[in-house]
């Protein structure tokens, strides 16, 4: 008898849980294709006259900027993944494969970095970003994204450890250098841990406000997320055309979940306890 | 905090490599170059990773602690030592002490994410149908854009708006409030928000941790006779007490860093004014540069306390990172 009422009382919460968090979801996706009148005259849960007015998400594409707002983020992740990956492997290599004077304290320096929640700093990030004539160009986050990224250097140097030894050596009799054994040897042995890397901070870089929002405001060259922000303005009262450009947003993530779903918790669970 | 690898392995490799290299008669490129190149290469390495970590991280931490006593104004070329003023003024002046106790509304709120993320994870770690759906349901908010959410939300909480329909649907008038609008109510819709955003993250990780556990333990257990509640008491929440550590200054140092989700939803009006946004307009719309970084610095000192007592009260042998 308890039993029964236990596994009820389970699934009614899951069922609950589950509500709460597609119900807004779903009545946005149901407002993105009602038209400007529709949208005011029906309530939230009406379906929409017709499933395949995609005029919002035309309006949401070419004149809000979102298909721009792509192709912007996807070149700030293309050169930030590149040079994360680089970096992250670098760092990861010497600190796991030789013994140097000041390795603790470098480490050490990694560790506490962690700790400064990245936002705090912005304010004297600024100053520099600007000195270095990065403000209001792409670069200005290529360089944020790269350089501030520690979990990364963590994941890599997890894996480094699991890279045997025996490679390196077998490399080194063969008269390899340190960087072919680098390039060669340690980055194709690392692919896990790029994977999840990628999926980390591609997330990371398509979900990112704050940062394009300090340093970018040319809308030429806005992200996906700015470009929605930019909805609230000129289209503040039209929610059937901002409903489309929040879908639009959503789709990619949404494709890449169901897609790499186990890499995606994988991912989540080992950057978020390093 | 380490293990210690052998260091004598990499050592003799190292030192080994150029003799072997030259005893095969190798060119000498390899050996020409000999210890001296050898030792300089893991500095070569750290080169790039270290001056990104110095100029983007510890450079900007130092310049704030020093912008924090001037009166600068992010433009002048002059900053004039004021001392402690910023400090106090961040302390006396009204309007920046409301930015801490804003921040109180998603410190509790957390606890209530945490709660939520631990039954879920609880539950959908013993047999569950549909588990995977049920997963990722609970997930997925977390993967999404925090302007989409906002929006999503503007939406759904704006008068004859989701929830309102709900509530009337149900008969329940008296409920219906200006959920963004009224300073009383709103900073309780962004903290709900924000649950509804963060769940999923400490749902997946309290999950991962739960899952760590040898499945012969519970049968054991169930031998032994314990329940579900005993189960729980004594071999889940063991397991996971790193986790919930970890989370625990999560959402500390998030609910003093909330800035997307107030930003997109009131822009920070009706009394949702958060610490970074009043940062922001302080040292980027009034220029007010030397008050924004005594706010930050403050902001800074309070997340590494926290942490470093964090540290103290629960040991944590987890995290082991060369």
């Amino acid at each position: 008898m308890t039993r029964a009422v236990t596994s009820t009382f389970k699934y009614v919460s899951l069922v609950l849980a589950s509500v709460a968090m597609l119900l807004p979801i779903g009545l946005i996706v149901f407002g993105s294709f009602k038209t400007n009148q529709e949208f005011l005259a029906t309530n939230p849960f009406t379906l929409p006259a017709s499933w395949t007015n995609l005029e919002n998400y035309a309006t949401a594409w070419t004149r809000g900027g979102m298909g721009l707002g792509f192709v912007n983020t996807f070149i700030v992740f293309a050169a930030a993944i590149v040079g994360t990956i680089l970096i992250g492997a670098a760092a990861a290599y010497a600190l796991d494969r030789f013994r140097f004077h000041g390795r603790r304290g470098v480490l050490n320096m990694f560790l506490l970095a962690t700790l400064v929640p990245g936002v705090t700093t912005q304010v004297a990030t600024f100053q520099i970003i600007n000195a270095l004539g990065l403000y209001n160009t792409r670069w200005a986050l290529i360089v944020l994204f790269m350089g501030t990224d520690i979990i990364s250097i963590y994941i890599f140097l997890q894996f480094m450890r699991s890279i045997p030894r025996s490679l390196d050596e077998a490399a080194m009799i063969e008269g390899a250098g340190h960087l072919r054994i680098f390039f060669q040897i340690i980055l194709p042995n690392l692919k896990p841990a790029i994977a999840t890397v990628v999926i980390i901070k591609g997330i990371g870089i398509y979900n990112e406000f704050y940062l394009p929002f300090l340093y970018l405001p040319d809308s030429d060259l806005r992200p996906v997320s700015t470009a929605l922000f930019a909805f609230k303005g000129p289209y503040g009262s039209e929610w059937e055309i901002i409903s489309a450009a929040v879908v639009i947003t959503i789709i990619p993530i949404l494709v890449l979940f169901l897609f790499l779903q186990r890499y995606i918790y994988n991912g989540f669970t080992s950057g978020a306890t390093k | 905090m380490t293990t210690a690898p052998s260091p004598l392995r990499s050592g003799t490799a190292a030192r080994q490599a150029p003799g072997a290299g030259a005893a095969r008669g190798t060119t000498p490129g390899g050996t020409g170059r000999g210890p001296w190149l050898r030792r300089l290469t893991p500095y070569l390495f750290l080169l790039v990773p270290v001056a990104l970590l110095l100029v983007l991280t510890y450079l900007p931490v130092a310049n704030m602690f020093w912008y924090s006593v001037t009166d600068w104004d992010g433009l002048d070329k002059v900053k004039n030592f004021v001392g402690p003023d910023n400090y106090v003024e961040v302390f006396t002046e009204p309007d920046n002490l409301r930015v801490f106790y804003v921040s109180l509304y998603y410190f509790v709120a957390s606890f209530v994410q945490m709660a939520l993320a631990l039954y879920f994870a609880t539950i959908l770690s013993f047999k569950v149908r549909l588990k995977n759906l049920w997963k990722g349901i609970l997930f997925f908010p977390y993967l999404i854009n925090g302007v989409a959410i906002g929006l999503i939300f503007l939406n759904f909480l704006k008068p004859g708006g989701g929830l309102d329909t709900v509530l009337l649907a149900a008969g329940l008038d008296a409920l219906v409030q200006q959920w963004t609008g009224d300073p009383e109510i709103a900073n309780y819709s962004l903290a709900a928000v924000s649950v509804w955003r963060y769940m999923g993250l400490n749902f997946v990780m309290f999950l991962g941790a739960i899952q760590s556990i040898d499945g012969q333990i519970y049968e054991a257990a169930e031998l032994d006779g314990a329940n579900r509640w005993h189960q729980f008491r004594h071999i889940i929440a063991p397991s996971i007490k790193p986790i919930l550590g970890l989370s625990f200054i999560l959402a500390i140092s998030g609910s003093l860093s909330v800035f997307e989700i107030p930003y997109v939803m009131t822009g920070g009006g009706n009394g949702t004014e958060t610490f970074v946004i009043r940062t922001v307009w302080m040292a980027f719309n009034r220029g007010m540069v030397g008050l924004a970084s005594a706010m930050a610095v403050i902001l800074l000192i309070i997340v590494l306390l926290v942490t470093w007592v964090q540290r103290r009260v629960v040991p944590d042998e987890e995290v082991d990172l060369t």
